[in-house]
């Protein structure tokens, strides 16, 4: 069913994304300088599909703080009934996650 | 020299082994003797701030490049290429050995053009301060480098998380130094923290090499950028007229002309 459950949580940084619709088969994530947010480090999330090319990206860079907003905001919403049953169903049938720490 | 007349473009120029590398190019509208300089972006990527380096140089009087250390990973904007190149890691990105070479070949073309009168210097910034002090190492058709806050030159232990790989660093070609070193830091970063430059200092000092190092207290990391936080007006202003000084010094002296002649 619908859960209509949002959280909003205030956030500092910047976003950059792509016009349309892109399948996201990798999240690339690291604290180090962003190229855009006013930080000198920031937490960096690169939604990705390396195989269609490098501007197959939603980047987003986030101060520290708003980042542990975010992770807040993604297990709340992951406490929800169905997020805890869809959990369960998908973790007998996950794929090995791409792991790279380049 | 007519200060405020410039030329700016993107260029290609033969990079390590040949490959075909992009470059923003800007060069004065003057018709002295013009000296050059390679610019070395930081790590987020050839962006703005870097490409307004290049034209600052240029209106100082110098033609400068900055090359696109990151090129091979593209094509497409500047930050999903740079993006890519990050994901993928230094060692992969950025190989030291492709560096020089990039390098080289962006000397190459910055003293081949009309004008040149024969001396290049290299500058660089956070990651490629560390790449500027490579390249006085390892490439010695340079006159003169500028390090910028460069860190990892030192070797580095990964941390229990092994979130930061070990790093080798490049203080180990430290005896190659062929030219004049600059070194700006600030008192007030982490990579590399003030220990961290005593050690290069007295590595440097060891082996009898030509360097002069200014650290500024109240600032730390890339206190040029005007565009973050970082940004330290006082020790900025002064620290670029350090950088300009050692450049009008080893790359416009008078002998310019005859090592033209050679």
């Amino acid at each position: 069913m619908c859960t209509w459950i949002t959280e909003k949580v205030p956030m500092t940084g910047r976003a950059r994304g792509v016009p349309e619709w892109i399948s996201v088969t990798q999240a690339n994530v690291s604290y180090d300088h962003p190229s855009c947010a006013p930080f000198d480090h920031a937490v960096l999330i690169d939604f990705v599909n390396p195989e269609d090319g490098v501007g197959a990206r939603i980047g987003i860079e986030l101060s520290a703080t708003s980042a542990r907003a975010l992770v807040s905001a993604l297990n709340q919403a992951l406490a929800t009934p169905e997020a805890v049953r869809d959990l369960h169903a998908q973790s007998t049938r996950a794929a090995a996650p791409v792991g790279s720490r380049g | 020299m007519v200060k405020d007349g410039m030329i700016v473009e993107m260029v290609g120029f033969p990079g390590h082994l040949g490959d075909v590398i992009e470059g923003y190019y800007a060069r004065p509208v003057a018709p002295d003797p013009t000296p050059g300089v390679v610019v070395l972006h930081h790590a987020p990527g050839l962006d703005p701030w870097s490409k307004e380096v290049v034209r600052k140089f240029a209106y100082a009087g110098y033609a400068t490049v900055a090359p696109h250390l990151y090129h091979r990973r593209g094509p497409g904007d500047w930050a999903d290429v740079a993006a890519a190149a990050r994901a993928d890691g230094l060692a992969t990105a950025m190989p030291n050995e492709q560096v020089s070479g990039d390098i080289a070949g962006a000397a190459a073309y910055l003293r081949a053009q009309p004008g040149a009168n024969g001396r290049v210097g290299v500058i660089g910034f956070c990651s490629g301060g560390r790449q500027a002090f490579l390249a006085a190492c390892d490439v010695p058709s340079l006159d003169a480098a500028v390090d910028c806050w460069g860190g990892s030159i030192l070797p580095r232990q990964s941390d229990p998380a092994g979130w930061r790989p070990h790093g080798r660093g490049v203080i180990h070609r430290a005896a190659d130094m062929s030219m004049p070193l600059l070194g700006i830091f600030g008192n007030d970063d982490s990579n590399p923290e003030p220990g961290e430059v005593d050690e290069i200092e007295r590595v440097l000092t060891e082996l009898g090499k030509t360097f002069e190092f200014h650290r500024y207290d109240g600032a730390g990391h890339a206190f040029f950028c005007h565009d973050k936080p970082n940004y330290r007006q006082e020790q900025a202003v002064d620290g670029w007229s350090k950088v300009f000084a050692f450049f009008e010094a080893h790359l416009r002296r008078e002998d310019a002309h005859v090592h033209l002649d050679h």
